[in-house]
């Protein structure tokens, strides 16, 4: 009965997001600030 | 070495400022997580956008600290990316789109399925009666109930999540319910609608 269950999701899509996807990850972590101030964090964008 | 050892070790570079531990563990699992997505969306742009903002919330829960999911990073994303996937089939329902066929009819889009107000209590009613008789269940069972109902997720990923195999899954969720059928007649609940 297992077998019906992981049936779909054994599925090979073999899909990748395009690499401005990955790009765009990348640059907004790098972007990315995160401030703490009196136990509160904040975040902030330096783009 | 061991694959999960590894993403917690990419997970504390990226924490102590390693932008290239980001990158290692976006390319490591790109491909498990688009097609995940993509065979529930099936659609490369929502795909795309799901993926993207799957990452955010990792990127941010790592940044702020809030990570702790000792060793679990990938079924921790793919939880993230399940939920934005649910989140997207919500707000699509919501949002009922015109496909530009020349059949289209204006009627088909003017249905009122909603619930009047005195059903809308009766169910919500029945919902808190459930969750009352659902707190009643083992733990075990009560906790593979919870992800198959409420959190709409397949067995296998309630398998992966709790360590247990899909026959376990589905026996605890297949006790669960004869349990909750136990309870209801025992107390003679009657839940309809």
């Amino acid at each position: 009965m297992g077998k019906i269950y992981s049936a779909e999701q054994s599925k090979n899509y073999n899909y990748k997001v395009s690499d401005s996807t990955v790009k765009f990850l990348l640059d907004y972590s790098k972007a990315l600030d995160v401030m703490e101030a009196e136990g509160i964090k904040f975040e902030s964008n330096l783009n | 070495m061991d694959v999960q050892l590894e993403d917690s070790l990419l997970v504390k570079r990226y924490i102590a400022g390693d932008e290239k531990a980001l990158e290692i563990l976006i390319d490591k699992h790109n491909q498990r997580l688009s097609s995940f997505i993509y065979s529930k969306v099936n659609s490369r742009d929502i795909t795309e956008d799901i993926f993207q903002d799957t990452f955010i919330k990792v990127i941010k829960t790592l940044r702020k600290g809030s990570y702790n999911e000792e060793g679990k990073f990938l079924p921790w994303v793919m939880r993230i990316a399940h939920n934005l996937i649910i989140d997207h089939y919500r707000k699509s329902s919501r949002m009922p789109m015109f496909n530009g066929a020349d059949s289209f009819d204006i009627f088909s889009l003017m249905g009122d399925d909603k619930l009047n107000v005195e059903r809308q209590i009766i169910k919500d009613q029945i919902d808190s009666d459930l969750g009352v008789l659902v707190n009643e269940l083992p733990a075990d069972q009560k906790e593979v109930l919870i992800m198959r109902i409420y959190r709409d997720m397949s067995f296998k990923e309630i398998s992966e999540n709790t360590g247990v195999s899909i026959n376990t899954a589905l026996g605890r969720m297949r006790y669960a319910l004869i349990n909750l059928r136990k309870i209801i007649e025992r107390n003679n609940i009657v839940l309809t609608n």
